[in-house]
């Protein structure tokens, strides 16, 4: 019979399974950054001048900015002119003009991890928008979505079929001017997804991002912007994965959502970037911004999130509560193995009078992992009879991890109600040998506790995306007891 | 007629890091039959049921554990309740989360699996479950709510000869079931207990009081002192017990 010891340190390992790289001739620039770097790409998408420009400001403001420290992960620091700013599939001649002419190679990988890029999957009722390396590859029910009024497209698609939308919205909720990654992210952005609902529709399927990171060397800034009109309603599903590398590569995205007047918009992201092997070699660096804006009346942004991969995950998916009586909700799943860091958690800006927000936080640490929740709770002087409550439990899996939690609450208004609770528990031997005892193995009893931990967040999932999120949480933790 | 003897204790001597506990325990149970195993706190009862269900962080030293011609000691936890080994805790742990229901179908079906029994689905486990609910009397509330959590000590107990009477085990082992129970849930307790008795399974209930007794018949009590049994007879040495107490027992 193993020692308890024993049982609880080889629960974590499993190889990661999307860690294949595909072979397709691309398009890069070599390394480096400059404002050449940032005309180049802008060119090469052949932008209108005052997306160049503001590209250009972003650069400029983002070379005065120093690199932020207070974030609760370590890593050497990023050499930012050793990174390829530009990847892209060669194009056979012009740029595909339907999924007919994507590189079958690529539709092939699509299918390998399970995308339905081709429309022949009906029945799975997603539209999906996959980002390659740089550029978008395809989107797929266009045409469906079209008829009402729905625009789903790439975003480099949307600035030149949508520019007033577009120039309306960038940087409206995040500013380049916001965070250090967010300013990279202005100045170098190469695609991602552009969304808009008109007014009163109801989004008939749920709308998806893939994002693949596939060369080396390369890193990946994409921009998604969403815009849910007067009484529109959106579900979106962003998913992520990368080929096993032994260096670290940089994704900064920005995540923009707009939802004006009684909109809904559901953004929820099962994150699986390439976490790097057992001793922390590779990895993706995830480091991104998200915020959504409830700018109208009775407006809600729910964000979910479960990010099992990525050697370092650092983000905050926030929501600007600016409307009376909008809602904010963040659900979050946190899992970190091994080597893995996390520094992850939400801002809720109340401002709006009867302004609400939620936050649920599941972190779980197996290995070697470090966890971090931080979470600003900010309530305006404005915002009258604002409500807030806030959850964030902690697992621990062995006894090399660590969980560590930073609330922020700033309260600026006496009619505010705030309430935070924590908690911190470690898997118990107790609880495997009570499942032991009724039959069960260590490992499904493993997963079976964990899932239980991390119920509350997936059932804000949506159905499909769920069990995809229950099976990652398994094959994430598996080996970490044993 | 011989009967089947399910669990064969010899000379068992066991402990934890350097102290030993169990010094040379020696038992026998019958199909059909029912024990119940007396002792102060520390004479090493609740050493036996870990053991027995194989907890980790005892070492065994010497003797060995024979069950229906297996040798106990080999098999991992798991596969000692899939051969139909079952402890009552004496403290059942919460599992935040996980439906009661999910988590007895996942361990009933597991059962299953390893007798080469087809798993039964959700409606079929759900018609199986009512029954075994009427049949205890117990509350069908218990089922929707997560494994232990937020329970009485009454419901822990409850939920946990729940479970036995699902999963049917051929050796049923109680852990002071008792402990903590009011006199209501005690009668729940035991008549559930009594319910469960069949010709083919056996049952050793491990209590301190000797109030259990009142309600669950034993065929035999044994009285264990430092780590081993040392007086056995019928269920009348559980009154003596009670009317002169241990240390006379003891003495004698």
């Amino acid at each position: 019979m193993s020692t308890a010891t024993d049982t609880i340190e080889s629960l974590v390992k499993q190889e990661y399974k999307y860690g294949f790289v595909t072979d397709v001739e691309s398009e890069s620039t070599p390394p480096g950054l400059s404002e050449e770097t940032i005309r180049f790409i802008s060119a090469k998408k052949n932008e209108p001048t005052w997306l160049t420009e503001w590209r250009i400001k972003a650069f400029q403001y983002w070379q005065k900015m120093p690199e932020p420290t207070w974030q609760f992960v370590k890593y050497p620091k990023i050499d930012f002119q050793d990174i390829s700013y530009f990847s892209q599939p060669k194009p056979k001649g012009d740029a595909p003009k339907s999924l007919d002419e994507v590189d079958p190679k690529l539709l092939e990988m699509y299918e390998k991890l399970g995308i339905p890029l081709r429309e022949r999957g009906r029945l799975a009722g997603v539209a999906v928008d996959a980002i390659f390396d740089s550029v978008s590859v395809g989107t797929t029910y266009r045409e469906d979505l079209a008829k009402k009024g729905i625009i789903f497209c790439s975003f480099s698609e949307a600035v030149h079929n949508h520019p007033d939308l577009v120039k309306k919205y960038l940087g409206s909720v995040v500013p380049y001017t916001d965070n250090y990654y967010a300013a990279l992210n202005s100045a170098v952005f190469t695609d991602g997804s552009f969304c808009y609902i008109p007014k009163g529709v109801r989004c008939p399927m749920e709308l998806s991002t893939y994002f693949r990171i596939n060369a080396a060397k390369s890193g990946q800034f994409e921009r998604t912007l969403i815009i849910a009109d007067d009484g529109a309603s959106v579900s979106y599903l962003e998913g992520c994965t990368a080929p096993m590398r032994d260096e670290n590569q940089l994704h900064a995205a920005v995540v923009e959502l707009v939802a004006l007047e009684t909109a809904e918009i559901k953004y929820s992201t099962v994150q699986n970037w390439y976490p790097g092997d057992e001793n922390g070699v590779g990895g993706i660096y995830n480091f991104v911004t998200k915020r959504g804006l409830c700018k109208g009346k009775n407006s809600r942004i729910t964000w979910t999130q479960v990010e099992t991969g990525s050697a370092i995950t650092w983000k905050y998916p926030s929501c600007i509560l600016l409307g009376d009586g909008s809602k904010g909700e963040f659900y979050s799943v946190a899992v970190v193995n091994n080597m893995q860091q996390a520094d992850t958690g939400t801002k809720m800006i109340h401002i709006g009078k009867n302004t609400k927000s939620t936050i649920v936080s599941k972190g779980i640490s197996a290995g070697r992992g470090q966890n971090s929740y931080r979470g600003l709770v900010e309530i305006r002087k404005s915002a009258e009879n604002a409500r807030n409550f806030s959850q964030c439990d902690s697992m621990l899996i062995g006894a090399k991890c660590g969980a560590h939690t930073f609330p922020y609450i700033e309260v600026k208004n006496t009619t505010a109600s705030v309430e935070h609770e924590a908690s911190t528990s470690k898997i118990g031997e107790d609880q495997i040998f009570y499942c032991n005892s009724r039959g069960l193995e260590t490992q499904d009893a493993v997963n079976m506790i964990v899932n239980g931990f991390c119920k509350e967040v997936f059932k804000e999932l949506p159905m499909e995306f769920a069990v995809e999120a229950q099976k990652l949480l398994g094959v994430s933790l598996e080996g970490s007891v044993g | 007629m011989s009967k089947q003897p399910i669990l064969e204790i010899k000379n068992l001597h066991a402990g934890v890091e350097n102290k030993k506990i169990l010094k040379g325990f020696s038992l026998t149970i019958n199909a059909g039959e029912v024990h119940a195993l007396m002792g102060l706190n520390g004479s090493g009862k609740s050493t036996l049921a870990a053991i027995l269900a194989g907890r980790d962080g005892y070492e065994v030293t010497e003797g060995t554990v024979n069950y229906l011609g297996k040798d106990l000691l080999e098999l991992d936890p798991e596969e000692r309740a899939r051969e139909g080994v079952f402890l009552a805790f004496q403290y059942p742990v919460e599992i935040p989360g996980v439906n009661s229901t999910y988590f007895l179908k996942a361990a009933l079906n597991e059962i299953r699996k390893h007798h080469g029994f087809q798993e039964l689905d959700a409606i079929e486990f759900l018609n199986l479950v009512k029954d075994k609910i009427k049949l205890l009397d117990l509350n069908e509330d218990l089922l929707k709510r997560s494994v232990n959590e937020g329970f009485s000590g009454g419901e822990k107990k409850r939920a946990e000869i729940f479970q036995m009477a699902v999963l049917e085990p051929k050796l049923a082992i109680l852990d002071e079931t008792d402990s903590g129970l009011d006199i209501d849930a005690l009668k729940v307790v035991s008549s559930g207990v009594n319910k469960l008795k069949r010709p083919d399974s056996a049952q050793l209930v491990i209590t301190h009081y000797q109030r259990l007794l009142n309600y669950i018949i034993p065929d035999f009590v044994h009285v264990m002192a430092d780590g081993r049994i040392v007086k056995s007879g019928g269920k009348e040495l559980a009154l003596e017990l009670e009317a002169n107490g241990y240390e006379a027992i003891l003495k004698g």
